[in-house]
């Protein structure tokens, strides 16, 4: 069943476009996270799901009703705002149930509906309590617990976790995983930090200047990314790009590196390659982790001789930088493997694992 | 859920929009009264300033003027030429200027030194050394008036425009030092730490870094002094008389002179030239100096 | 020698400031103070005469009159300036276009003084030629307006006179705090199905709180110090009906010849002062302290 559709949405700020015909549709109970960075349009988007901004082109959809003109308080939605947007001169409780009260409830179902909700949040001790006098945790817990107790149909979430440290941060981004997976409501969550896009998404919108370049589960943008913009924005350290071009020979096809004629990587083996021509130039990815100082019984590796510029201890292993092809390429070694700065190494680089860009259109091929 | 709940959705909406349009009017119109009652005197006075007495007798507040008549203008600015008992604005409209400009040039400067050492060189006990300066703005200057007047008499200096400038420096120091305190101390204490690691001493650290940043106090606080001194009458009329008063003053002894027959054209049109100067600075930078004072510089 | 003056130099700095103040303000005032406690009639006499002067203070006729026209004006003052400052702070929040210019029709009065403002007013509450001819003339035949030279009303024209001058800052003491007002918890108030009128009236006015205090001090403050609109406006009369505690001062100096008397009054006026200030400034260094 689908929960909620955008159908060709655009907005513009006054001569800025910021949203350029978006086309989204959301299974009911999935959690879909939009990611990108400042400006790409995200909140903007979660914004005019929740009727809080304008349409100028397009329709919303919720439920199959189109909701494009109708107020947020009646599309049944709830949203977790960045800065909890908490009423300062109100208590926990009074905060709440606001909204209800507004929907004019029953006092008998207030109270039912708080009681749910303010022990399933544990705040059921600070109901008589401030903002003011809250932590940020709790703070957070009692605007979560606003949007619960309306029991929407979808829960909208903008940057919530963005005010808090980090430690707070993981803490919180787990009750968040836990309320999802115990109501199983279809959530909409606005974030440019990958990694919280990464660990709660069921799929994952990566936008950029107004359009969402790929929509996916995370494991799949994670691997096969459609362009260079999510290529380069998930993934941390983020994935080398190697920059050459194709050439076919009778029997093989050989990419080779810009600057590095001595070099080619056979690239036979990979999927779509008979879609590109020769002399193509192209931008060949490949993640860290497949950038290593050991060999594999993989038949497509790639030994090559390179300087260490840089060495970055993680303990877990060692972020390794090289220079190549005119510019610079990571790889993760083990913390043993005694590499050295200014002394060669041999590195092995895994071309199974690797991702193809059209230099041009920066489309995956 | 069925296509009537779409049509539900549908009257919503037009309904919010009907009453959003209808308190839009409404908003306006009560925004159009209180402009009227804001502008009406200003109105009044300048009508009024350009009829002659008959036709303020036939007409009313409203009514304009058949032609624009200046005389009354002159008679406000320069008299009527007929010697002595004949009061008119022009020597103290300078007399207040040359008292405005010294006093609020004096009183700004000692405010941004008094508030850059109070910010920048804390010490034990500054902020209650602030708080010392700042009780200055708050008291009603009935309880000094008295000594003030003996002071200047014993000084020599009573019923002088001198005097006058010494009186408003001194109490202007604790609204200017309230004005540059709360500037200087969200300029971030990095900057001066910069500065005295590059060896820069306290004067040139005053001049060099922090002076060229002030510009927006500066405004503020020039704009409040010019504006505070111009306007003031308790000051004027109780530590001067006669020709060496301000134009407030002036003005008030020009309205209450009971002469034979009231001229109240003459009247209003004093009035607009004392109010004037005043009038014109807050039309040109009124934005900045609003602004200055409602942000930070009074919220201590 | 030097090392001691560069050390000591920002001190040095502020010493003319602090010495000033000292004795233009914290002096002159022990000395007014010290002079309500003797009987000075036209020059000041120095040796002490107890209480007198306040016994003759709160004894004078004109005195309490004063006393109770502050009381008046003080009450009607706060009270108006502050509805009409909020009123028209929320009215301009609501995005009006010319927001500017309507902003500066409503603060132009405070930068006339308050001579300006009452000869203006004088001139308007004019018991034969102002507001009554014009209503008059409009079509009201019989309609009378001399609450210029009304003993019970003319203190309610210094009112009319004050809000006119100062509810245009009050008004942009507010709207600078609406606008402070976080964005995000507007969206909130939408989404829990708040219309316009819940939305300020219990979410935003509340949050209002410190601006209220601080236009009460400063308008009470205001209030208190009152001379130059009165002098403009009705010199203390008709009578003695509109004299205010300003007035009574400056009268018992310079045209009484009771220098004691008078300050007597000007302590009394101070103490007024200081008990809505020091609260208010305790208060807030506190906040800076909390902070």
């Amino acid at each position: 069943m689908v929960a909620l559709q955008v159908k060709d949405l655009s907005k513009s700020f006054g001569n800025t476009r910021v949203l350029k015909k978006i086309n989204l549709t959301i299974d009911e109970g999935s959690f879909i996270v939009l990611l990108g960075p400042s400006g790409c349009g995200k909140s903007t988007l979660l914004n005019i799901i929740a009727g809080l901004e304008t349409i100028d082109e397009g329709n919303v959809f919720i439920d199959d009703y189109n909701v494009s003109k109708v107020e947020p308080k009646d599309r049944n939605i709830a949203m977790v705002f960045q800065s909890y947007a908490l009423y300062p001169s109100m208590t926990v409780k009074e905060n709440i149930i606001f909204g209800l009260k507004q929907a004019r409830v029953s006092k008998k179902k207030i109270e039912e509906q708080l009681e749910k909700v303010a022990s399933f949040l544990k705040v059921d001790e600070l109901l008589n309590r401030k903002p003011s006098q809250l932590s940020g945790g709790q703070r957070q817990r009692t605007a979560m617990g606003r949007a619960l107790v309306r029991e929407p149909r979808i829960f909208l979430f903008d940057e919530p976790l963005s005010n808090l440290d980090a430690k707070l941060r993981v803490e919180m981004r787990h009750e968040i995983k836990k309320l999802y997976t115990s109501l199983k409501t279809t959530m909409v969550y606005v974030t440019h930090d990958q990694v919280e896009a990464m660990s709660l998404a069921s799929k994952i919108a990566v936008m950029n200047e107004g359009i969402i370049q790929q929509l996916d589960a995370p494991q799949k943008i994670y691997d096969k990314p459609n362009s260079l913009f999510v290529a380069d924005f998930i993934g941390s350290p983020s994935m080398n790009f190697i920059k050459g071009t194709i050439t076919r020979d009778s029997n093989s096809i050989i990419f080779i590196p810009n600057g590095e004629n001595e070099i080619n990587f056979d690239l036979t083996h990979y999927e779509f390659i008979d879609k590109i021509e020769d002399n193509q130039r192209i931008v060949l990815g490949l993640r860290p982790e497949y950038v290593s100082n050991l060999e594999d019984n993989n038949k497509n590796m790639k030994k090559l001789s390179l300087k260490p510029v840089i060495i970055e201890t993680t303990g877990f292993d060692k972020n390794v930088t090289f220079d190549f092809a005119g510019s610079e390429i990571i790889g993760r070694f083990t913390p043993n493997s005694g590499v050295e700065l200014n002394k060669n190494h041999n590195v092995y680089l895994n071309l199974s694992q690797i991702s193809l860009f059209n230099e041009k259109t920066e489309m995956r091929m | 859920m069925s296509a009537s709940n779409s049509l539900n959705y549908k009257k919503l909406e037009d309904k919010s929009r009907i009453k959003n349009l209808f308190l839009r009017y409404f908003l306006y119109i009560i925004l159009g009264l209180f402009a009227f009652y804001f502008i009406f005197p200003l109105y009044v006075m300048l009508v009024t300033s350009f009829k002659t007495m008959e036709e303020i007798r036939q007409g009313n507040l409203l009514t304009l003027p058949s032609q624009l008549n200046i005389d009354s203008w002159l008679v406000a600015w320069g008299g009527r030429g007929y010697g002595a008992g004949d009061t008119y604005l022009r020597p103290f409209f300078w007399n207040s200027t040359k008292m405005v400009v010294p006093a609020t040039i004096f009183s700004t400067f000692i405010g941004a030194m008094t508030g850059y050492v109070l910010t920048k060189w804390r010490f034990k006990g500054d902020n209650w050394v602030f708080l010392f300066l700042l009780f200055g703005c708050f008291i009603p200057y009935q309880a000094i008036l008295l000594p003030m007047a003996r002071t200047l008499g014993v000084l020599g200096i009573s019923n002088s425009i001198f005097g006058l400038i010494v009186v408003h420096s001194i109490y202007g120091i604790p609204f200017t030092t309230l004005f540059f305190r709360n500037y200087y101390v969200s300029i971030p204490n990095e900057l001066i730490k910069a500065a005295r690691i590059d060896g820069a001493g306290f004067f040139k650290i005053f001049f060099k870094i922090l002076l060229p940043i002030s510009a927006p106090i500066i405004v503020v606080t020039v704009i409040w002094q010019f504006t505070q001194i111009w306007n003031d009458f308790l000051f004027g009329a109780t530590f001067s008389f006669g020709e060496a008063a301000p134009i407030q003053v002036a003005l008030n002894n020009m309205v209450l002179s009971s002469t034979s027959v009231k001229e109240y054209n003459v009247d209003m049109a004093s009035a607009i030239i004392a109010g004037f100067p005043t009038l014109i600075v807050y039309v040109l930078a009124g934005k900045y100096f609003i602004r200055g004072l409602t942000s930070g510089a009074v919220k201590g | 020698m030097f090392k001691w003056l560069e050390k000591n130099l920002p001190k040095i700095v502020i010493a003319p400031s602090i010495g000033l103040i000292s004795w233009f303000v914290y002096g002159f005032i022990l000395w007014t103070f010290y002079i309500s406690f003797t009987n000075s009639k036209i020059l000041p006499r120095y040796e002490l005469w107890g209480v007198g002067q306040y016994v003759k203070l709160w004894g004078s006729r004109k005195w309490l009159i004063a006393v109770d026209n502050l009381l008046i004006f003080t009450v009607l003052f706060l009270v108006i300036c502050i509805v009409i400052g909020v009123l028209l702070a929320i009215l301009l929040d609501q995005k009006i276009r010319a927001e500017g210019f309507i902003r500066t029709i409503y603060l132009y009065p405070m930068a006339l003084s308050f001579i300006v403002t009452g000869t203006a007013w004088k001139w308007i509450l004019n018991p034969t030629l102002g507001i009554q001819k014009l209503f008059i003339d409009l079509g009201f035949e019989n309609f009378t307006f001399d609450w210029l030279v009304n003993r019970e009303m003319a203190i309610y024209t210094i009112v009319i006179a004050g809000v006119w001058q100062s509810s245009g800052f009050i008004m942009a003491l507010f709207l600078a705090g609406l606008r402070s007002i976080d964005d995000e918890i507007i969206k909130a108030a939408k989404i829990d199905g708040a219309n316009l009128f819940v939305v300020y009236g219990k979410i935003i006015i509340p949050m209002m709180r410190p601006v209220f205090f601080t236009s009460f001090v400063i308008l009470v403050h205001i209030s208190i110090k009152s001379y130059d609109l009165i002098v403009a406006l009705t010199q203390g009369g008709p009578g003695i009906s509109t004299t205010m505690p300003a007035l009574f001062m400056t009268q018992a100096a310079f045209h009484k010849s009771q220098v004691g008397l008078s300050a007597a009054s000007a302590m009394m006026m101070f103490m007024a002062v200081a008990a809505v200030i020091i609260p208010y400034l305790y208060s807030e260094l506190r906040r800076e302290n909390v902070s």
